[in-house]
């Protein structure tokens, strides 16, 4: 029992190499990062010229180029448009489909679930060119829905995934009271259904909204001016006298923010998002 | 949980189905559709049966895209499941630092692809970047653009930095789920560490370890933005691999029935895994149902 009961002294050692560990391996995960936070700052002069750790005369004008050039932030704002786009209309049509999986059994479920899965898995780079003839010829070319229908191919099967991940765990009582009650389908799913699985669509929403945000091959291959994506914009930093680093990197910075501003709220179920709701 | 048998539950699946179709059965017959037809140009199309496939089977190039792939998903597996499962066994347990550890660990998994391609090729620059000039002044000659072991070294402490994180959470997840009893009764026992790892932490872990491996062997097989942002798929075609190749042959060289030939080859082969894939998840859910 003394073993249980005193463990303290003799379990210290241990935690402090797991705290090692665990500093090695997140300095090397944010090492890099910084390194582009620290370009960013700096002027390309500064880092042409000499090499530092951290930029000796901070600078912000970097960003003010990207925030004030119209033809930079129109790339953000085209990115969000059809990242948005994408996340309404998958959310949508997954939340009866994930209802479906996970209350009834009907014919061809189980392959139907399959199917959906592999195109989860298909690669997009398979996908562009006929992507691109099929919207060229439906007129949908360099359109914000263009992109936020294609990148449907891998979202709506992770949103029905993870959604009906986590409808499993409602029991179905609920659902038979609300019925017994005299509540109609429609009723039941939008105000007794989905306050209940909020988590579930939240976690469903951001990973929606990640998987289209990161995505740049498909984003690419059927835009070109209207509604090019910032990733493809950043290209366009390779100019004439070079590239222009400093703005490079501050581009790039602005692009991790929108994942690092609500990757808190989501921390509990990273896993179980990339997990397509399986964990 | 049982499942009631109802057919009208086709309706709440109609938009899914309607959707998904339009975005991957249409693309998907297009391609079946090149891949058995010659052109001469002009939307003017006759039937060419296999000859596509026959050529594909001889082409160097694809047999060296898919060598290339093959051994980078192989390396990558081999580094980052050992490795995830090592940070996940040091993760604080809760609190305040499970939260920080999570929240920072989580960050390269939300960086845009390209954009880790970039954070990467400045990254091991020899002029601007840390790695590149840390590693010139120490007097290793590296040059990731020319040299062909740089070039993969670089592509895979990449892939390692930015997905090693997803393995570590998944096995964490794993962990979390072991009920401290368990550890309690493995100290009686007077387990050693590994004993309590092997016989109590690993079968845990191996249900969400599977979905950790299937997931990395995918996505790492269908890679395409990350490399080519840093290597180019250089020198010459070192790092060249499947997805890279695929899309120079059908965006960049518009060479329809070889590109359609390589993807039909390129699907089947992630359907096969999908397929494992799948089965090893239900099965999994059954087992734990029981």
């Amino acid at each position: 029992m003394a073993d249980i009961a005193a463990p303290r002294s003799r379990m210290l050692p241990r935690v402090n190499g797991s705290a090692v560990v665990m500093v090695i391996y997140l300095a090397f995960l944010l090492l890099p990062i910084y390194w582009l936070l620290n370009m960013s700052l700096k002027t390309n002069t500064e880092i042409l010229g000499t090499f530092s750790l951290w930029p000796q005369n901070p600078t912000l004008a970097n960003y003010a180029t990207i925030l004030t050039d119209a033809s930079w932030y129109v790339g953000y704002v085209n990115s969000l448009t059809y990242v948005v786009m994408n996340t309404a209309i998958s959310l949508t049509v997954a939340l009866p489909a994930a209802y479906a999986f996970s209350r009834y059994s009907f014919m061809g479920d189980k392959h139907l679930f399959f199917w959906l899965l592999t195109n989860r898995m298909a690669p997009p780079a398979v996908f562009a060119l006929p992507f691109f003839q099929l919207y060229s010829s439906v007129g949908l070319f360099d359109t914000h829905i263009a992109v936020a229908l294609a990148h449907c191919l891998f979202n709506v099967p992770l949103a029905v995934w993870i959604l009906e991940g986590f409808m499993r765990g409602v029991p179905k009582e609920i659902d038979e009271t609300a019925y017994i009650d005299g509540y109609s389908f429609p009723r039941f799913f939008i105000k007794i259904f989905m306050p209940l699985i909020a988590s579930g669509i939240g976690v469903a929403a951001f990973f929606c909204f990640m998987f289209s945000w990161v995505e740049l091959l498909l984003s690419r291959t059927l835009t070109s001016v209207e509604a090019k994506p910032i990733a493809a914009t950043m290209t366009r930093t390779v100019g004439a006298s070079g590239v222009d680093w400093g703005v490079l990197a501050a581009a790039g910075m602005l692009t991790i923010i929108p994942g690092a501003l609500v990757i808190y709220f989501v921390r509990n179920y990273i896993a179980k998002g990339f997990a397509l709701g399986r964990v | 949980m049982e499942k009631t048998v109802n057919q009208k539950a086709w309706f709440l699946v109609l938009p899914v189905l309607v959707l998904v179709a339009f975005s991957a059965v249409i693309p998907l017959m297009t391609v079946v559709n090149y891949s058995v037809q010659d052109s001469f140009g002009q939307n003017n199309f006759f039937w060419a049966g296999l000859i596509w496939f026959e050529e594909l089977l001889h082409s160097e190039r694809m047999w060296n895209a898919l060598g290339n792939q093959l051994a980078f998903s192989a390396i990558i597996l081999a580094i980052e499941v050992p490795l995830g499962i090592f940070v996940a066994l040091c993760m604080p347990k809760k609190g305040f630092w499970a939260s920080v550890c999570l929240v920072l660990m989580s960050l390269p998994l939300l960086i845009p692809w390209n954009v880790v391609g970039t954070i990467w090729q400045v990254f091991a620059r020899v002029d601007i970047g840390l790695l590149g000039y840390t590693l010139d002044k120490m007097g290793i000659d590296y040059n990731y653009t020319q040299d062909f072991f740089a070039a993969w070294a670089t592509i895979i402490v990449m892939d390692v930095w930015h997905w090693t994180s997803l393995v570590a959470l998944l096995a964490y997840a794993g962990l979390q789920s072991i009920p401290n009893a368990y550890y309690q009764a493995a100290k009686i026992d007077q387990a050693s560490r590994w004993a309590v790892f092997r016989f109590i932490e690993f079968p845990k872990m191996l249900g969400v370890l599977m979905i950790a491996i299937l997931l990395r062997f995918m996505d790492s097989f269908m890679i395409y933005t990350e490399p080519f942002v840093v290597t180019g798929g250089g020198p010459g075609n070192a790092t060249t691999l499947l997805s890279i190749d695929l899309v120079k042959m059908a965006l960049g060289q518009f060479d329809l029935g070889n590109a359609a030939a390589f993807s039909i080859m390129y699907f089947l082969v992630i359907l096969a895994i999908s397929w494992v894939f799948y089965t090893v998840m239900t099965n999994l859910d059954k087992r734990d149902a029981q």
